[in-house]
């Protein structure tokens, strides 16, 4: 009955919490040797499928057959016996032990390390030369860069001798280099004749390296692709479930005067470590500037310097006023009073209050604006909730439901409401951080267009994104930081990805620095 | 995991705790050699079946009212004050000194005069370790513990060396004068026609009430509530939407440990009527109970004080009227706390899992 060309094949899952129906007859066959891509919007039911073939949760319904044979996997410790090796979004690495003590985790043979640890670096040694896995094995975690880190987890699944490999959304936190590197040694791995399973919501990387594509659509699967017969259009069309702008309309920029002037602006951590080494930059009104970088090379410190929560030295100049970054005056109420509207990289731990109804985080940063108060005493909490109701409206937030909590909203309507909140205000300078991280594809495309809106009006904003091509697309100017520093400013018509991209990785590449 | 119904979790929750603790009291009642059938009964009858023992109920309920709503009040930003005590005998200082030497015309004034010296005196107690809080790190409930010891060192001080009329024998201060001395409930007109014998419970419990109302408008009416809460539910967002950390914990503290002063007007200024040694007598502390069972809400916190309060005076009269020690009351609430308070997520858990299986019965029989 099962093929055993396939090496997994998954036959009418079903799965629910409570009302919510995250996967619903769930059909999939992946034949052995190939990469198979699996995308799909935020809470399409990708992740629950996934964690389902790892043993995290149990189906209400269906098959699982390995290599043609039904399996069932009620824990992770079966899915690894059956061949499964899983590769998480957030790495499950020991910061302070060494590669092979990470390889050898919970896979150890005995009381006694000594035996499993040399054989763990015998079979390293193998891997590595096999396929471009080079990580020296007596590093510590926290000295490696994310990209070794990921090899450390393909490896430790390879050690677990899978032959299925799963990587979840692994290239959220890679340079474009790391990345490339990466899908050379999945399609090397693939060669050798590994499964592997991509889960990804970039159509480029699906393009570029899966052999077929399956496209989940809120819980239920709604086809399988040759990847050589579709288009990212197609795929997207298939995600959303309408025609999708991918690519960012917008004019020319026209700036204007300099709203923000930013000199030698540095700041150091709560370890004293310099995050920030003296960063010069100009914001025009009616231009956004987009940072690039790697995720820790700086931006975040600079967004919550300008936003005012992290105390920082040097000077910053807004509309030709100077605004103090510590002591009095240096907080994100006072940048808000001077024109500056944030919305912070981390929406949950930062932009809302998830356990706060939508209309109270309306008020977030804003809850003694004038026109939410009733009286001296009082807020207004109904002309607040009449205003939640408005913003829901125009950015299009489901659903529209003011007194529904936060944290019961998608990713995607999280920021619709943080995005509608500080854009409404009408902002000289709008910081974004990540602005569709986590956001579905529909959403993006809301996003994008408010942003770009904003810019057209002639206002200034600040863009700090680890998706590249969303730099890209948005930005009239780019400024790659690396280090805490401006590796140096480019314009997006004439610069390319490969350029970027050394510069993200500490190179000025060509051209004069800033 | 799905979550419990509203309903469930607001109601259902604390009185299967409830249930859960009289259980244990009563295989506690069993084990030594007594009935619990009669020890629930004395209980019911001594506290609430008569209007005589709801004078008592209602009176300790009026001070577990102020030392429950202070530490909701802390909690919603996200500091435990387990200071209650040591504030609230701060404010029966403030209601001392108040009541002892300012000559008041009438008890209406007194009355008046003396709550904001008890709020006063409280927040001032609450403000050393507030400003440690806030500016050192020093750890609210660490300090907040140290306080209370430091407050009934400071008042058996007073109260022997300073305050102690001369001739006097027990560390008491003398007795407040006509005009600072709070009607009863038996004093009442209207209210006479129910009790009809003296009862400590007072005018106080008015306040107590209002003061529930004060924290509920404060807390989901005032920006200054709203960035209570804000600061609460989480640090880092209040910084990025302007929120001075150091404010909020200063001024919640300040609110809170008023609040627990503000008790000493019903025990000190309504009942004692004057200073006495370990006045709050425990009620600071049961407020950390009160507060948890009354999910930091202040109409929870206004029930859960009465049950308390319940337990008070129904444990003072099982000593009174059974074998049972006194004792027993000590015990019951502490099983109160630790279901109400240190095992309501296991309760909660237990639940979840029953109306789980409910709603996957409920399921299977739709899909069939």
């Amino acid at each position: 009955m099962a093929d055993p060309r396939y090496a997994i094949e998954l036959k009418g899952i079903s799965k629910s919490f409570g009302p919510v129906q995250a996967n619903r007859d769930i059909h999939i066959a992946v034949p052995r040797g190939t990469i198979h891509g699996i995308i799909g919007e935020n809470g399409a039911g990708k992740s629950t499928l996934m964690s389902i073939l790892y043993g995290f949760y149990r189906a209400d319904s269906g098959e699982i057959f390995i290599n043609g044979k039904p399996t069932a996997i009620p824990d992770s410790q079966s899915a690894i016996r059956a061949g499964i090796g899983m590769v998480f979004q957030h790495f499950k690495l020991v910061q302070n032990f060494t590669v092979l003590e990470n390889v050898v985790l919970g896979a150890e043979e005995g009381a006694l390390l000594a035996g499993s640890l040399s054989r763990a670096r015998r079979v390293l040694g193998e891997l590595s030369r096999e396929y471009e896995l080079d990580v020296d094995p007596d590093a510590v975690i926290e000295d490696l860069s994310v990209g070794h880190q990921q090899r450390v987890e393909i490896l430790k699944a390879l050690y677990r001798q899978a032959d299925i490999l799963i990587l979840d959304e692994p290239t959220g936190v890679l340079t474009p280099a790391e990345a490339d590197h990466l899908f050379r040694i999945l399609k090397g791995l693939r060669d050798q004749g590994k499964t592997i399973i991509l889960i990804t919501h970039k159509l480029r990387e699906i393009m570029e390296t899966t052999d077929n594509v399956s496209v989940m659509r809120r819980g239920t699967m709604v086809g399988t692709v040759r990847t050589a017969e579709t288009s990212p259009e197609e795929l997207a069309e298939l995600m959303v479930g309408r025609k999708v702008l991918l690519e960012v309309e917008k004019a020319p920029a026209l700036p204007g005067k300099v709203v923000l002037k930013i000199e030698d602006l540095r700041v150091r951590d709560e370890h004293g470590v310099e995050r920030l080494k003296g960063i010069n930059l100009e914001i025009r009104a009616g231009e956004i500037l987009g940072i690039a970088g790697v995720a820790g090379n700086g931006q975040s410190e600079l967004l919550e310097a300008l936003g005012g929560i992290a105390r920082a030295t040097g000077r910053i100049t807004m509309n030709g006023v100077e605004l103090p970054l510590s002591g009095k005056g240096a907080d994100g109420r006072a940048r808000r009073a001077a024109g500056i509207a944030h919305v912070p990289e981390d929406r949950q731990a930062l932009g809302l209050i998830m356990d706060f109804t939508a209309w109270e985080n309306v008020a977030f940063g804003y809850h003694d604006a004038p026109e939410y108060q009733k009286n001296a005493l009082f807020m207004d909490n109904d002309a607040l909730r009449a205003d939640t109701e408005r913003k829901m409206a125009t950015f299009d937030v489901r659903p529209p439901i003011p007194t529904l909590a936060a944290k019961n909203f998608s990713g995607g309507n999280q920021q619709k409401i943080v995005v509608a909140r500080e854009i409404e205000r009408n902002p000289d300078l709008l910081l974004v951080g990540q602005p569709t991280r986590g956001v579905d594809i529909g959403a993006i495309e809301f996003i994008h267009k408010q942003i770009v809106a904003l810019r057209d009006q002639g206002k200034a904003i600040l863009l700090v994104s680890v998706e590249l091509d969303e730099i890209r697309s948005l930005s009239d100017r780019i400024a790659v930081m690396f280090d805490g520093q401006i590796m140096g400013l480019r314009d997006p018509e004439t610069t390319d990805e490969r350029e970027l991209g050394l510069m993200m990785a500490g190179m000025t590449g060509k051209g004069e620095a800033a | 995991m799905e979550r419990l119904p509203k309903w469930a979790d607001v109601a259902l929750v604390p009185l299967i705790s409830l249930l859960l603790a009289a259980i244990i009291a009563a295989l506690v009642i069993l084990a030594i050699g007594q009935d619990p059938w009669e020890a629930l009964t004395v209980m019911v009858q001594g506290s609430v079946m008569n209007a005589y023992g709801w004078g008592y109920t209602l009176y300790y309920a009026s001070s577990f009212m102020f030392t429950g709503l202070a530490v909701t009040v802390a909690f919603h930003a996200s500091l435990f004050n387990i200071g209650g005590e040591g504030q609230a005998q701060l404010g029966g200082l403030g209601v001392a000194l108040a009541c002892l030497f300012i000559p008041w015309p009438h008890w209406t004034l007194a009355l008046l005069g003396a709550a904001t010296a008890a709020a006063l005196f409280g927040a001032a107690w609450a403000a050393i370790p507030a400003y440690l809080q806030a500016r050192r790190g020093s750890h609210i409930v660490i300090t907040t513990i140290m306080f209370n010891y430091i407050a009934a060192a400071v008042l058996i001080f007073l109260l022997v060396d300073v305050l102690r009329p001369d001739g006097q024998m027990d560390p008491a201060t003398a007795r407040f004068p006509e005009a600072a001395q709070l009607p009863t409930l038996n004093e009442i007109p209207g209210f006479n026609l129910i009790f009809t014998s003296n009862v400590p419970a007072n005018v106080t419990l008015f306040i107590a009430l209002g003061m529930a109302v004060v924290v509920w408008l404060l807390l989901w009416r005032t920006r200054l509530g709203y960035a209570i809460r804000a600061f609460g539910k989480s640090e880092a967002a209040a910084r990025y939407a302007g929120i001075s950390p150091f404010a909020i914990i200063m001024v919640a503290m300040l609110i809170s440990g008023g609040l627990a002063g503000m008790m000493a007007i019903n025990n000190v200024m309504g009942e004692a009527e004057r200073l006495l040694q370990n006045s709050a007598s425990g009620a600071g502390f049961i407020g950390i109970a009160v507060a948890l069972m009354g999910r930091n809400h202040p109409v929870g916190v206004v029930l859960a004080a009465l049950l308390f309060g319940f337990l008070f005076q129904g444990g003072a009269e099982l000593g009174l009227w059974t074998k049972i020690p006194i004792e027993m009351r000590t015990v019951v609430q502490g099983l109160v706390i630790l279901f109400t308070g240190a095992l309501d997520v296991m309760v909660r858990m237990l639940l979840t899992w029953i109306f789980n299986l409910f709603r996957a019965g409920r399921a299977v029989k739709g899909a069939a």
